[in-house]
């Protein structure tokens, strides 16, 4: 479990989080939603140890990250995953060698042992014979799906995703969406997305937190949502005609 | 003030920058990246320049000494000192600090403006350590050989330069090259090198490292890198050749 327990951050005079408080269990897929300018990024930066936080605690499986010593932390970046926004994919290397890198860095398996376990997650993300190309010959939704791959390599206990269905379309996304939770389920790991896409709340958001204006706002799940009179949720969620209709057809 | 903030963070850069690799073999395989990329790459452009511009050197000498009591071995003598003690190890820096150094803070300021240097240190490495310092090592050992190749094929294109332009014998040039010719000056210039190698890469990583935006702040970042770069071995130049010949 990740417990995350009143968070505060602030980038000059701009407080960005304003004290959250969250957790976050094995094998649920958790979503965190809210506009932009609300905090999500930066949720998930402190989330991943590449923002400190000003006040507050993020526990892993009850380690506080506060007390660690270095060696610890170390420890635990090779237990997380993360899926960026953009792929970050090294453009400079091959997908095999993207994929391999944390194996190459954080293990002594031989050359052998680590290619079968590039080509496993390969083909867990559904990707064949793309070994040997670059990030550029590939297309967007096959990037997600590397970098899903080399964010899985290591067998992390907490992965992180930041946008994955971002530029996308409506198809990929799903497939993404849907990959996700198979590896969340399959592995048992704690799985944290932040996404605008309401297609993918809907679908896979076993944990929903809101956030405005860097304070958690609402909590739910994907049933709950629909049912919600929260009016920041509301206004979010269902700003568009459609997701109102889908709404109020649930709703009876 | 941002001028003393920027040094102090480069001071600091240099703190994570010096540390034991994470792993042996990744900082060996970057390393010999490294060499290429930054000193075998470069070797066409200073072949290029440094004969020409030895050429030049040896062609200016000898318009200018038209007074026929000045001996014309002196134009080989003047070429081979401009050459071995400032064109070499500094104008030859100047250059690189235009090509590497674009290159190093453009190619870091694009890792950094597509979250892959974030992705590095979301897996735990360091990656000031991982990306900078095989620059820096490859840069200090390789340059003193590229700036050794400049002086020669500097000298080189002047010897050829008297043939072409007629102004002076290949015995005179010869003879000029060999007289009071001083090793500790080839030991400066290296020196000289090393200095402005370390600059050359640990100035533009700075840059490109800490960028923050898009495409145009990386290309903002690579000229700053360009400029500064430039700017510190002028000055470097002045102290050390104090230093050094004072």
């Amino acid at each position: 479990m990740i417990e995350v327990t009143n968070l505060h951050k602030s980038f000059d005079d701009n407080e960005v989080l304003k004290g959250v408080s969250a957790t976050f269990e094995k094998g649920d897929t958790s979503m965190i939603i809210g506009a932009s300018g609300s905090g999500k990024t930066v949720l998930l930066k402190c989330l991943v140890g590449l923002f400190l936080p000003d006040e507050g605690e993020i526990s892993y499986d009850g380690r506080p990250y506060s007390k660690m010593s270095t060696k610890d932390k170390r420890g635990l970046r090779k237990e997380i995953g993360m899926v960026f926004q953009g792929g970050a994919l090294f453009d400079s290397q091959t997908i095999e060698d993207n994929i391999m890198f944390p194996l190459k860095m954080f293990t002594d398996q031989t050359k052998e042992e680590m290619l079968e376990r590039v080509n496993f997650v390969l083909h867990r993300v559904n990707l064949e014979n793309v070994n040997k190309k670059y990030p550029a010959e590939i297309s967007g939704g096959m990037q997600k799906r590397v970098s899903i791959a080399r964010a899985i390599v290591m067998k992390p206990k907490y992965l992180f995703c930041d946008e994955p269905n971002s530029g996308l379309d409506p198809q990929t996304a799903m497939v993404i969406d849907n990959l996700i939770q198979e590896i969340t389920d399959e592995y048992q790991i704690i799985t944290i997305i932040n996404s605008h896409d309401m297609n993918s709340v809907m679908e896979i958001g076993e944990k929903i937190i809101f956030l405005k204006e860097g304070l958690k706002a609402w909590e739910g799940n994907y049933k709950t949502i629909f049912k919600t009179d929260n009016k920041a949720v509301t206004d979010f969620v269902y700003s568009s005609d459609l997701f109102k209709k889908i709404r109020e057809t649930y709703n009876k | 003030m941002n001028y003393l903030r920027n040094i102090g963070k480069y001071f600091l850069m240099l703190g994570q920058v010096f540390r034991k690799p994470q792993k042996g073999s990744i900082f060996w395989e970057c390393l010999f990246n490294e060499i290429e990329e930054l000193g075998i790459k470069s070797m066409g452009i200073v072949v290029f320049i440094s004969f020409f511009v030895g050429g030049v050197v040896a062609i200016q000498t000898g318009l200018n000494v038209d007074n026929p009591l000045i001996p014309k071995y002196l134009i080989g003598f003047a070429t081979k000192r401009s050459i071995i003690l400032e064109f070499a190890p500094t104008f030859m820096s100047v250059i690189l600090a235009g090509k590497v150094g674009s290159y190093i803070s453009s190619t870091i300021g694009t890792m950094r403006v597509t979250e892959q240097i974030d992705a590095l240190e979301v897996m735990g490495v360091n990656t000031l350590n991982y990306l900078v310092l095989p620059k820096i090592i490859s840069s200090v050992f390789f340059y003193p050989f590229i700036i050794l190749l400049a002086m020669i094929i500097g000298i080189f294109g002047g010897w050829i330069s008297g043939f072409a332009t007629g102004l002076f014998t290949s015995d005179d040039y010869i003879t000029g090259i060999r007289e009071d010719f001083k090793p500790y000056f080839i030991t400066y210039s290296l020196i000289k090198t090393m200095v402005f190698a370390f600059i050359i890469a640990t100035v533009p990583s700075f840059y490109g490292y800490y960028v923050k935006g898009g495409s145009i702040e990386v290309g903002k970042a690579s000229t700053l890198a360009v400029v500064w770069t430039s700017v510190v071995i002028i000055l470097l130049n002045y102290f050390l050749t104090q230093m050094l010949l004072g």
